[in-house]
């Protein structure tokens, strides 16, 4: 094995020579998505850097240093976004673990109906995110939503799921949890198919309860799973925009402002140098949250 | 005693789902159903009458049949760039998986950074013009190509881990060339990975809306998420009209979804899960 | 290597099916970006066809975008690379400062036509360097206090003209158990009519606000006069005047609630007329208009919005054809007939020659006593400086439902507006 690996390191880092077998990996393999990506992807991107420190009309950019972070940073509801954007993140993607994980044990349970549950439980997945935007705004409507009709017929008297300022970032991320929790739920189904039986036979045969069984079995070996409905979700929630955008634009007022949808108005009114210098912000703000976060996801796996 | 469980359990959760899950559906449905007037109230009632197909015509035939084109558009689209995606994400994902180079680090920085950073619009709109490809739907593939490598790559390399080395180094022993080892054994052995990215990525390319809002400007381009602006204006929609347009775009994701549905827990139990 | 060739051909094919666009035309073809709210497009449709039908050589093709600040980044986008349609609608005013006009329009100052329009549009169509780039697309409106007159006759109500008249009327109204004012969060434009349509009560106060205001001596924050729109918003909410629904309903909803008379007020552009008259066509006649009252009876006057306007796209090749369509448009046949055609007049035309018809609604009656008489009439700010903070209408609804107080809104707009005139390089700021 180790000398396969150094075979492999002394291809990789430079043409092969004639006579050399030769290799069923060539570099130029990654040559259509590299240039794609760097053209497409990575060019413009840096090239926004630079306009981060103008004032840029579009039509014409000043250079003005740092001004646009300084101003960003004085954005009287940029922290509050801040803390909404990690509120966000961190309620869909444990909502997502937890109940992908229970809907994932569920489905995979000796459940009747267990093809049409999953059918339906995934199926938000598929649908237009502004299409799903659209109906909840109108389901969650204060006096005639759906969903107060129905609490009404209960005796309950519904909160204004999206005017209250309180409640509108959670009810817009309970419709996130809604449309998302079907892609984490096939994750773990996945996982949970992967756990090899004998595992549990060794757990019944140690006479191990349900509870010890999930608790010492289940969850352990499903912790790859858990670290990919994490990342992904986690990385969707800080990015989040269309949902917000097409439910509360970020209102009533600011309550339900994230960075994205800040920096999205920034852009609209007409502030380009400070929408990318907030672009700038975001991507290092995701930076510091997430690469520890793979990091130590990673690391548990290792121990395993 | 198991029995009865399950059936009292599976009846509790075909109950709460179809709260939960088919009545939002069921409304969209319902309010497709309605004529102006009643749709504008948005409550959840029976309609007063049957104006399905009257909705369905006047969704399709508003702005010169747009609808038409834009299904055409979206579907080349679709079609053309998850396609590329396969062959080209596969393709990294392939030698990133096999070979271990100090360039490894910094492709799967840039993976990653692809995932975190949002794009940025103006400078790409010129570029975009400098090649000749703004405003087409090649340029538009393209986009949606660089844009969505990086989740196709990071699929694609944690599932070919798991595929036996050996297979690879006879073949190559065999005589045959990297091309033929790839698209010959490599690539058929991918399909259930294969499986999750069309899905995810077909769906997510269908039902994206900002990025042809911006780079593919011009009624020949309408693709289909642009069409709801044809009925919600900010001053005075169309709900019966706009729901209805809802429920004709879901209809393609459906038959994405019913197409491959057996096969997407397989898909996911071999890639996104074992890396 | 069989499977390579197919998906080669596979997408090879499909790219060159996507290549498949543009089939040589013999006539000019002009596009024509449109916004998308209905009463536009209608009347988009109506005048191209009438125009289509004048100039057999040249066609016209209508492109519907969105409308509101999601316009304003696209209308941006595409002009600063190129890419705008041959013609296309956008706002007058502040937002026609920011598009850069005198590089991205064209200058049709020499046009002979520009005599025929009436110079309270032109100015809002002047670039800095008072040349002139649009020509009206619509009719002037008025943005004050639509209301329900069956509710009025019913309750014995007269129109007030001051407010302290008009918080009189609401407590009758609500005694009535009718939702004195409508307010509509869902649409967060809606919320800022108290602001802005009370522009006419702060030029009556301070003749001079709009320029001391462009040239950051004059502030909403400590000014009464200036913070009256967000103190009169902050009055009805106070006073529990809203309907129930204020911070989801939308603008359909409280058109449907003012005609059906369930809600009284709804402040509001007189365009609105136009949607009542379709969706409500039996109702639209109980609907009046009074315009938004300030604290003296004497000074009572209602705040004028300029409609949006059709400009040609700079880099579009088709100049020709395009001064064409805008010389039509800029006519009796293509600016005016067009609206009366498929009925929506929602205010006096800016076009000379152009009469409005005998039967509009009372609305719109209403609204044109204001013109008739002498000093009744004050543009919005918008149109008489390029000042306009973006968040406005979240501040607004803020305001409009409790959430802050007139003071704190008004600071807080005002360090709002600062970073627009930064951007558009004013000198003061």
């Amino acid at each position: 094995m180790s000398v396969a690996t150094a075979t492999e390191a002394t291809i990789g880092h430079g043409p092969v020579r004639a006579g050399k077998r030769e290799t069923a990996y060539p570099g130029w393999f990654l040559l259509p998505a590299a240039v794609i990506y760097a053209v497409l992807f990575l060019l413009p991107t840096i090239s926004s850097l630079y306009f981060s420190l103008t004032r840029w009309t579009l039509f014409d950019a000043t250079f003005i240093g740092f001004e646009n972070f300084a101003q960003f940073f004085r954005e009287p509801f940029l922290v509050k976004g801040l803390v909404n954007t990690v509120i966000y993140a961190v309620v869909t993607s444990s909502m997502k673990v937890v109940l992908g994980m229970a809907l994932a044990l569920l489905l995979t349970s000796r459940i009747v109906a267990r093809g049409y549950l999953r059918s339906v439980v995934f199926f938000p997945v598929l649908v237009s995110t502004i299409g799903v935007g659209i109906t909840f705004t109108v389901l969650m409507h204060p006096t005639n939503g759906m969903i107060n009709e129905g609490l009404a017929l209960l005796g309950v008297k519904g909160p204004g799921w999206l005017t209250n300022p309180n409640l509108a970032l959670f009810s817009v991320a309970l419709v996130d949890v809604w449309k998302g929790v079907g892609l984490a739920t096939v994750i773990y189904i996945a996982g949970l198919v992967a756990i090899p039986k004998d595992y549990y036979e060794a757990a019944r045969i140690d006479g191990a309860t349900p509870w010890q069984n999930f608790w010492f079995v289940t969850l352990p070996l499903s912790r790859p799973a858990t670290a990919t409905v994490i990342t992904l979700s986690f990385i969707g929630g800080l990015r989040t925009f269309d949902l917000i955008w097409a439910m509360t634009k970020g209102g009533p007022g600011f309550a339900s402002d994230t960075i994205a949808s800040v920096i999205y108005k920034q852009y609209q009114a007409g502030f380009f140098g400070l929408s990318t210098a907030g672009n700038v912000v975001l991507f290092i703000l995701i930076a510091i949250l997430v690469v520890p976060l793979t990091m130590l996801l990673n690391r548990k796996r290792g121990h395993e | 005693m198991k029995n009865r469980a399950s059936v009292i359990g599976g009846l509790a959760a075909i109950l709460f789902s179809f709260f939960v899950f088919v009545i939002p559906f069921l409304f969209i449905i319902l309010m497709s159903f309605k004529d102006r007037q009643q749709a504008s109230l948005r409550d959840f009632s029976w309609p007063n009458g049957f104006h399905l197909w009257d909705n369905l015509v006047a969704v399709v035939s508003t702005r010169n049949w747009m609808m038409v084109t834009a299904f055409v558009n979206s579907t080349i689209m679709t079609v053309t760039s998850v396609t590329l995606l396969i062959v080209f994400a596969a393709m990294v994902g392939f030698v990133l998986a096999r070979r271990n180079s100090r360039w490894n680090g910094p492709i799967e920085f840039l993976i990653l950074a692809g995932l975190m950073i949002p794009p940025a619009v103006v400078p790409t709109i010129w570029l975009l013009q400098g090649l000749k490809l703004f405003g087409t739907l090649h340029g538009m593939i393209l986009i949606q190509v660089a844009y969505n490598l990086p989740f196709s790559i990071i699929l694609y390399r944690a599932f070919i881990v798991t595929i036996p080395r050996e297979l690879d180094e006879a073949a190559v022993i065999d005589g045959a060339r990297p091309l033929d080892v790839f698209f010959r054994i490599i690539l058929p052995l991918l399909w259930p990975v294969t499986v999750t990215n069309i899905v995810v990525q077909s769906v997510g390319i269908f039902n994206d809306f900002t990025n042809p809002l911006y780079y593919l400007p011009g009624n020949q381009n309408a693709t289909v998420q642009l069409t709801l602006y044809n009925f919600q204006s900010q001053f005075n929609t169309s709900y019966n009209l706009l729901f209805t347009n809802i429920l004709l775009i879901t209809i393609p994701p459906l038959i994405v979804f019913l197409f491959f549905n057996r096969q997407i827990v397989a898909g996911m139990t071999a890639g996104a899960v074992k890396g | 290597m069989n499977t390579w060739k197919t998906l080669v051909g596979l997408t090879a094919g499909l790219m060159a099916m996507t290549g498949m666009v543009g089939i040589a035309m013999a006539q000019t073809s002009l596009t024509l970006f449109s916004p998308n709210d209905q009463a536009a497009v209608a009347y988009t449709e109506e005048m191209v066809a009438a125009f289509e039908a004048a100039n057999p050589d040249i066609s016209v093709e209508i492109e519907v975008g969105p409308g509101g600040t999601e316009r304003d980044n696209m209308v941006k986008s595409r002009l600063a690379t190129g890419t705008m349609n041959d013609v296309f609608v956008y706002n007058t005013g502040s937002l026609f400062q920011a598009i850069n006009p005198i590089q991205t329009t064209t200058d049709l100052s020499a046009e002979p036509y520009m005599a025929t329009i009436l110079d309270s549009f032109k100015q809002t169509v002047t670039a800095t360097d008072g040349t002139l780039h649009g020509v009206p697309y619509g009719q002037a409106m008025g943005g004050g206090i639509l209301y329900n007159k069956k509710i009025y006759e019913e309750l014995g109500l007269s129109v007030p003209t001051t407010w302290d008249e008009f918080m009189a009327n609401n407590a009758k109204i609500k005694e009535a158990g009718k939702a004195p004012v409508i307010q509509t969060f869902g649409d967060t434009w809606t919320s800022q009519l108290f602001v802005l349509a009370d522009y006419f009560n702060v030029q009556a106060a301070e003749p001079d606000f709009a320029t001391k205001y462009t040239a950051n001596e004059a502030k909403y924050a400590g000014n009464p006069a200036a913070m009256g729109g967000f103190q009169k918003q902050a009055d009805v909410f106070n006073a529990g005047d809203l309907n129930e629904d204020f911070g989801a309903a939308v603008l359909d909803d409280g058109l449907r609630m003012l005609a059906q008379g369930e809600g009284a007020h709804y402040p509001m552009l007189t365009f609105a007329v136009g949607t009542i008259a379709q969706n409500y066509p039996d109702l639209v006649s109980d609907v009046g208009y009074f315009a938004l009252p300030g604290n003296d009876a004497a000074k009572n006057g209602t705040t004028v919005w300029m409609p949006t306007a059709l400009y040609i796209s700079a880099s579009s090749p088709n100049q020709e054809a395009a001064k064409k369509l805008v010389a039509f448009v800029a006519s009796k046949q293509g600016g005016c007939d067009p609206w009366v055609k498929i009925n929506a007049i929602t205010g006096p035309f800016l076009i000379q020659g152009c009469e409005l018809p005998a039967d509009v609604p009372p609305a719109v009656a209403d609204l044109q006593t204001y013109f008739t008489a002498d000093g009744r009439t004050a543009p919005a700010l918008e149109f008489l400086s390029p000042v306009k903070g973006p968040n406005l209408e979240n501040i607004t609804v803020e305001v409009g439902s409790g959430i802050r107080t007139p003071e704190d809104a008004a600071a807080l707009y005002d360090e709002d507006v600062k970073k627009q005139a930064q951007q558009l390089g004013l000198p003061g700021w």
